[in-house]
C-alpha cells in the first residue's frame, strides 16, 4: 500500500506545471538525502525520488541515467556528488553534475562509486520512463511507447498511465491508453481493473489484443491426486484419449507420477528378448520360431513369469489403468475472473474475427474471379461467340506478359511503361491473333477439333520461341510504386492495390465488350455472323472481315490480360498454359456465347477454390483437384453452363 | 459367302508380319540374345515405342473411328503404369529389406517387415505408414488385375456421366483435359498415397528376374509390348470391320441420325470409350517397367494432347496409321531432343535442335492439320490403285465433326 502511496505522490508532483522555476539546486537536494542516495534500497528511493522530482532540475533526467548506469561518484573528503572521467588508471577528472563543468582532479581512491542494486535501478528506470514519456519531441514519446509495448514490465503501468492522461497528441494519446490497457490485463493488482480491462477489448479485431488476451487462457495439464480437482484455478476435465490427451500421454503422466509401471515398447521387448537369448532359444522358445508378434509376447510373457523382465502391460490394461485416473486442464494465470473475462472477450472477438475472415475470403475470391475473367474473356469471344477452339490463348496472355517487360527494358519509369504496354500489348496479340485467323483458323471453320489441334500446334511452336527468346527463367515485369502496398481495412481484411488494379480491369473490359457487342454496329455485325453467317453474308456483311475482327478482338484482350497477370506473378514462357484449362472451364461452366455467362463462371470458379482453400489451407493441389472434380459434375447438371443460350441463337 | 477375316483386312496380315519381322530383327540385333548391334537402352526405347503404339491404336479408335477427341488417355496409361508400378516397387523393397534383416537376432515378423517397407518407400513424402491403396500390392494378380479394373472404372463413370449428359465435340475434349488435369494433380499431392511428385521409381527391377541381366528383361518386355500391340490391332481391326464399326463409325459422323435409326448411340460411345481406356492402361503398365519410372508429370494433359498429334500425324481413321505417326514422331522426337540431330548454321545463328524441335513440331502439325488431313498414311493411297470420286469434298453428315467425302472413301480399310 505504501508503494502505491509514493505512487501517488509522484503523480501528484508531476502534475505540477514542469516549468516552475528550480526551488534548489539538485546538488543540494542530494545533500539533503546524501546517505539514502548512497546506501539506495528499494524502500528508501522512492522517497529520495519524490524530492528529487519536486525540486525538478533540468539535469535531473540526465544525473536519473547515469545514477541507474552506475557512474555517479561521491567525493570521500566533502561528500560532493560528481560525476568522473579517467584521464589514466589513477587519476579521475571530476565534473559538475549541473553544469557538466571540469571542477577539479582527483585520485582513484578520494572518490567511491554509488552501486544501486537491481531493484533500485528498477525503480529508478521506471522514473525515467516517465521522463521519456514526458519528453517534448512527439517522435521520442513514441518510442517510448514502442520499447514499452516490445518489453512490457509491471512498473511501467504507473507512469504510462499518468503520461497517457497528460499527452496532448491525439495519435500518441491513443496509443497510450491502449498500452495502458495491456498492461493494466498483464499486471495490475485489482482483479476489477484487470476485468474492465478485458471487457474493453472484447470485439477488437487488431493482433495485439489477441496478442494480450491469448496467454490469459494458457493452461497445462495436471494429474489430479484422487477424483477432485486439483488447486488452482481449473479450466476443465479432460479424458484421456481426447485431443488434447492421447492414451499415451495419459499414461506416460502416471508413469511420471510413480503411479503406474513404465511402458515396455516393442523395441524394449525385443532388445530384452535378445538379452535373454542362449543356445538359439529364449525362455525355452526357439529363435526362428519368433517371427510374429505374438510369439515374441508369449516369449516375453515367459521370462516375464520368471522375473527375469519387468512384466508387460497389453494396450488395453494400459488404457484402463489411464481411464482410472483424473486429468484436469489448469489455467496458468490464478485469478477465475479474469479468465471468465477472457474467455468472454476472446469469444466475442473470435466470431468477430470469422466473420471479417469471410469478408478476407470474398475480397480474395473476387480477386482470382477478376483474373480469372480477364484471362477467360478473350476466350470466351474466340470460343464462345465464334465457336472456335483456341488452345493457343494462353499463349497470346504469355506474348501480353513478355510485351510489358520488353516495353520495361526501354523505358524505365514503371507507370509510363505500364501505360505503354497496355495497349502494346493489345496491337501486338490483335496482330497475331488476326495472322493465325487468316493463316490458319479459317481454313477450319467447319471442324472444330482440327481446330483444337491446329492451334495447339501453334501453342506448343510459341511456347518454345519464347523459351529461345526470352531463356526459361522468369522475367520481372515490376509494377509502379504507387501500386504496391496493400489496402488495409483491419489486421484481417486487407487486398493489394495490384490486385484492386486488376479487378478495376475486369470491370473495365466488362462493360467495354457489353458496349461493343451490343451497342456497336461491329457488335451487331458479330452477333448476327454469330447466329448465322450465311444470312448475314446475305445481309450484306462480310463474314470474313467479322471474323478476322473478332478473332483480333479476343487476342488483343488476352494480351492485356497477360500484362496485368504478369504484373502479380511471374512471366515465364509456360504462364500461359497454367491458365488454358482454368479458362475453357470458366468458359464452358458460364455458358458460350454470352459475356454474363463468363463473368458468372469466373465469380463461380473463383469463390470455390479460395472456398475449398478455406477448408484445406495448406494444400491448393487438393482444392484444384475438387474444383475441377465440381466443375465435371457441374456440366452433368446444366451441360450447356449457367446461361445458357437458347432457340435459333443456341445453333446445333 | 463370307471370305476370311484376314482376307478382307490384308492390311491386318502386312501389319503382323511386319510387326514379327522387326521384333525377330531386333532381337538378333540385341545385346542380350545376339550381335549387341543395338544397345539395350535403344531396345527399351524400341519397347516403349511399341506401347505408344498400342495407346496410339485405342486413340485411334475413340478419335478417328468413334469421333470422340479424348483428351484424357494419358491418364488410363499413367494409372495403368501406377498400377503395376505399387507391385514393382513394393515387392523389389520387400525383397531389400528381408536381405537387410537377415542378419537380425530375431526372425522378422510380418509387421516389422511392413514398417520397414512403408518407411523405405514412404520416407521420402514424410510418411511411413503404408496408405490404403497398397494393400493388394503384394498380390502380382490383383495388381494385374488392377492395371484393368482401376482405369476401366474411371473410364466407365467418366464416360457414363459424360455421355449421359450428351456432352460431345469440344466439350467433351475439354472435360477430358480436366480430368486429366484433376488425376495429375491429386497425385502430385504428398498425401495422394503414390509418393507425390517423386512418383515410383526403380521399375526396370522386376522381382524374381533379378538374377537376368537387364540386356535379357529388356528384351522380354519388347516382346511383351509387340505381342500386346499385335493382339490389340487385331481386336481393333476386327471391331471396325463388322456392324460394330460400322456403327461407330456412323456415330462419328452423324451422332443424331444413327440415334434416330433406333441405336444406343450412348452405349456404344462408353463401350469404345471404355475398351480403349483398357487398352491404354495396358500400354502403360507394359511401358513403365522399361522406364524405370513413373510420376505425375507423365499424365499431364499436355501429354495427351501430343497422343492425339501422333494419331493426326500418322493418319486418323486408319489403325496402320496410327502406329506409323506414334512411331515416326515419338522416335523422332527423341532423336532432336537427344541431340542426335545435326545443328544447322546459317551463319548469323546456329539452330540448336534442341531448342527448335517443339517449334518444328508444332509448325509442321499445323501444316500437316491444314494441307494433309489424311496424314502419313495417306501415302499409301497414293500407292494402292483404286480412284476416289470426286464430290468436291461435301460432308458425310450435317453435323460439324462429320468426315468429308473424299477423306471417308479412304479411310475404310482395305476397299
Amino acid at each position: 500500500m505504501g508503494h502505491l502511496l509514493r505512487l501517488c505522490a509522484l503523480a501528484l508532483l508531476f502534475a505540477l506545471p514542469l516549468s516552475r522555476p528550480a526551488a534548489a539546486d539538485l546538488q543540494t537536494v542530494l545533500q539533503e538525502n546524501a546517505e539514502d542516495v548512497i546506501r539506495a534500497s528499494r524502500r528508501t528511493v522512492e522517497d529520495v525520488l519524490a524530492a528529487l522530482l519536486a525540486d525538478n532540475d533540468p539535469a535531473l533526467p540526465a544525473f536519473l541515467e547515469q545514477w541507474r548506469g552506475r557512474n555517479v561518484y561521491v567525493r570521500e573528503a566533502d561528500g560532493l556528488f560528481l560525476y568522473v572521467e579517467e584521464i589514466d588508471r589513477e587519476t579521475y577528472r571530476l565534473l559538475d553534475i549541473v553544469t557538466r563543468a571540469e571542477i577539479g582532479t582527483a585520485g582513484r581512491r578520494e572518490v567511491s562509486q554509488l552501486r544501486p542494486n537491481s531493484g533500485v535501478q528498477g525503480v529508478i528506470a521506471s522514473a525515467l520512463v516517465e521522463f521519456q514519456l514526458r519528453d517534448p519531441d512527439p517522435a521520442r514519446r513514441g518510442a517510448a511507447l514502442d520499447a514499452i509495448a516490445r518489453n512490457p514490465e509491471a512498473g511501467q503501468l504507473g507512469p504510462l498511465g499518468r503520461a497517457a492522461e497528460a499527452e496532448t497528441d491525439p495519435a500518441l494519446a491513443a496509443r497510450g491508453a491502449r498500452l495502458v490497457t495491456f498492461l493494466t490485463i498483464a499486471f495490475a493488482d485489482e482483479t476489477a481493473d484487470r476485468v474492465a480491462a478485458i471487457q474493453s477489448l472484447s470485439g477488437d479485431l487488431s493482433l495485439d489484443a489477441r496478442a494480450a488476451l491469448n496467454p490469459l487462457l494458457t493452461t497445462r495439464l495436471v494429474l489430479a491426486e484422487g477424483e477432485d480437482p486439483p488447486a488452482g484455478n481449473v479450466a476443465a476435465e479432460v479424458r484421456p484419449g481426447s485431443e488434447t490427451l492421447s492414451w499415451e500421454a495419459a499414461y506416460e503422466m502416471l508413469v511420471q507420477a510413480g503411479r503406474a509401471p513404465a511402458q515396455v515398447s516393442d523395441a524394449d521387448r525385443n532388445a530384452a528378448l535378445v538379452a535373454n537369448l542362449a543356445e538359439g532359444r529364449v525362455a525355452g522358445v526357439a529363435v526362428a520360431s519368433l517371427n510374429t508378434e505374438a510369439a515374441r509376447d508369449a516369449a516375453y510373457a515367459a521370462l516375464a513369469a520368471e522375473g527375469i523382465v519387468p512384466p508387460r502391460q497389453t494396450e488395453a490394461e494400459r488404457r484402463a489403468t489411464a481411464a482410472g485416473a483424473h486429468y484436469f486442464l489448469v489455467y496458468t494465470e490464478a485469478d477465475p475472473a479474469v479468465t471468465a473475462a477472457a474467455e468472454q472477450a476472446l469469444g466475442a472477438i473470435e466470431l468477430r474475427v470469422a466473420l471479417n475472415q469471410v469478408l478476407d475470403l470474398s475480397l480474395d475470391a473476387l480477386s482470382l474471379a477478376s483474373i480469372y475473367f480477364l484471362a477467360a474473356i478473350g476466350l470466351a469471344i474466340t470460343f464462345g461467340v465464334m465457336g472456335v477452339i483456341n488452345m493457343a490463348h494462353g499463349e497470346f496472355i504469355m506474348m501480353g506478359a513478355y510485351t510489358g517487360y520488353v516495353v520495361q527494358l526501354f523505358v524505365p519509369d514503371y507507370t509510363l511503361s505500364i501505360l505503354i504496354a497496355l495497349p502494346l500489348a493489345f496491337a501486338v496479340t490483335f496482330a497475331a491473333g488476326v495472322a493465325m485467323e487468316r493463316l490458319v483458323i479459317r481454313w477450319l471453320y467447319n471442324r472444330p477439333l482440327e481446330t483444337l489441334l491446329a492451334t495447339f500446334g501453334i501453342s506448343i511452336a510459341l511456347q518454345q520461341l519464347a523459351k529461345n527468346i526470352f531463356g526459361t527463367q522468369a522475367r520481372p515485369l515490376t509494377s509502379p510504386g504507387w501500386l504496391d502496398g496493400a489496402w488495409v481495412l483491419n489486421d484481417i481484411v486487407s487486398i493489394s492495390y495490384i490486385r484492386i488494379a486488376i479487378f478495376g480491369l475486369g470491370v473495365l473490359f466488362f462493360v467495354l465488350l457489353l458496349l461493343i457487342l451490343n451497342r456497336t454496329r461491329l457488335g451487331l455485325e458479330v452477333r448476327a455472323v454469330t447466329q448465322n453467317p450465311r444470312m448475314a453474308a446475305s445481309m450484306g456483311i462480310n463474314p470474313d472481315r467479322i471474323n478476322m475482327l473478332t478473332f483480333g478482338l479476343g487476342s488483343g484482350i488476352a494480351g492485356i490480360a497477360g500484362v496485368a497477370i504478369g504484373l502479380y506473378a511471374k512471366v515465364t514462357s509456360e504462364m500461359g498454359a497454367d491458365y488454358i484449362v482454368q479458362s475453357f472451364m470458366t468458359v464452358v461452366v458460364g455458358g458460350v456465347g454470352n459475356i454474363w455467362g463468363t463473368l458468372l463462371g469466373a465469380t463461380l470458379i473463383g469463390s470455390l477454390q479460395k472456398g475449398i482453400e478455406w477448408f484445406n489451407p495448406s494444400n491448393t493441389l487438393a482444392a484444384q483437384t475438387y474444383m475441377i472434380l465440381f466443375i465435371i459434375l457441374f456440366i452433368q447438371f446444366r451441360p450447356k453452363g449457367i446461361i445458357a443460350l437458347k432457340g435459333r441463337a443456341a445453333g446445333e | 459367302m463370307r471370305r476370311p477375316f484376314v482376307l478382307r483386312h490384308p492390311s491386318v496380315l502386312v501389319f503382323l508380319a511386319l510387326l514379327a519381322l522387326f521384333t525377330l530383327g531386333v532381337t538378333l540385333l540385341s545385346e542380350g540374345m545376339g550381335l549387341g548391334l543395338i544397345s539395350t537402352s535403344f531396345v527399351k526405347t524400341l519397347g516403349k515405342t511399341l506401347c505408344l503404339c498400342l495407346i496410339a491404336v485405342a486413340m485411334d479408335l475413340v478419335w478417328g473411328y468413334c469421333g470422340i477427341l479424348s483428351l484424357g488417355h494419358f491418364a488410363f496409361f499413367g494409372l495403368g503404369g501406377y498400377m503395376i508400378g505399387m507391385w514393382l516397387m513394393y515387392e523389389r523393397t520387400k525383397g531389400i529389406v528381408l536381405d537387410s534383416l537377415v542378419n537380425a537376432p530375431l526372425p522378422p515378423t510380418p509387421e516389422e517387415v511392413r514398417a520397414a517397407i512403408g518407411t523405405q518407400i514412404f520416407g521420402v513424402v514424410g510418411g511411413s505408414e503404408i496408405p490404403v491403396i497398397w494393400t493388394f500390392a503384394d498380390s502380382l494378380l490383383v495388381q494385374l488385375a488392377l492395371v484393368v479394373l482401376v482405369p476401366g472404372l474411371l473410364a466407365l463413370v467418366f464416360g457414363w456421366l459424360a455421355f449421359r449428359s450428351r456432352v460431345t465435340g469440344v466439350y467433351l475434349s475439354i472435360l477430358t483435359q480436366a480430368m486429366t488435369l484433376a488425376l495429375s494433380l491429386y497425385l502430385f499431392q504428398n498425401d495422394s498415397g503414390l509418393r507425390g511428385n517423386n512418383g515410383l521409381s526403380g521399375l526396370q527391377n522386376v522381382p524374381g528376374l533379378l538374377h537376368l541381366p537387364q540386356s535379357v528383361v529388356s528384351i522380354g518386355f519388347f516382346w511383351a509390348s509387340a505381342l500386346a500391340l499385335g493382339l490389340a490391332y487385331v481386336l481393333a481391326a476386327w471391331l471396325v470391320s463388322g456392324k460394330f464399326g460400322s456403327v461407330v463409325r456412323g456415330i462419328r459422323d452423324d451422332e443424331a441420325r444413327v440415334r434416330f435409326l433406333g441405336y444406343d448411340v450412348e452405349a456404344y460411345k462408353l463401350t469404345v470409350f471404355t475398351l480403349t481406356a483398357v487398352l491404354a492402361a495396358l500400354a502403360g503398365a507394359l511401358y513403365y517397367p522399361q522406364a524405370g519410372i513413373i510420376n505425375p508429370a507423365e499424365i499431364a494433359p499436355i501429354a495427351s494432347i501430343y497422343l492425339a498429334v501422333w494419331v493426326a500425324i500418322g493418319g486418323r481413321g486408319r489403325l496402320y496409321g496410327a502406329v506409323i505417326g506414334a512411331a515416326f514422331v515419338s522416335l523422332l522426337s527423341s532423336w532432336f531432343t537427344g541431340g542426335g540431330a545435326p545443328p544447322i548454321d546459317l551463319g548469323v545463328y546456329t539452330v540448336q535442335w534442341t531448342d527448335w524441335w517443339l517449334v518444328l513440331l508444332g509448325l509442321s502439325f499445323v501444316a500437316v492439320t491444314l494441307f494433309a488431313p489424311k496424314g502419313i498414311g495417306g501415302l499409301v493411297d497414293l500407292v494402292l490403285p483404286g480412284r476416289v470420286p470426286d464430290r468436291h469434298g461435301a460432308d458425310l453428315g450435317p453435323g460439324q465433326g462429320a468426315l468429308r467425302e473424299a477423306e471417308q472413301a479412304r479411310t475404310e480399310d482395305g476397299k
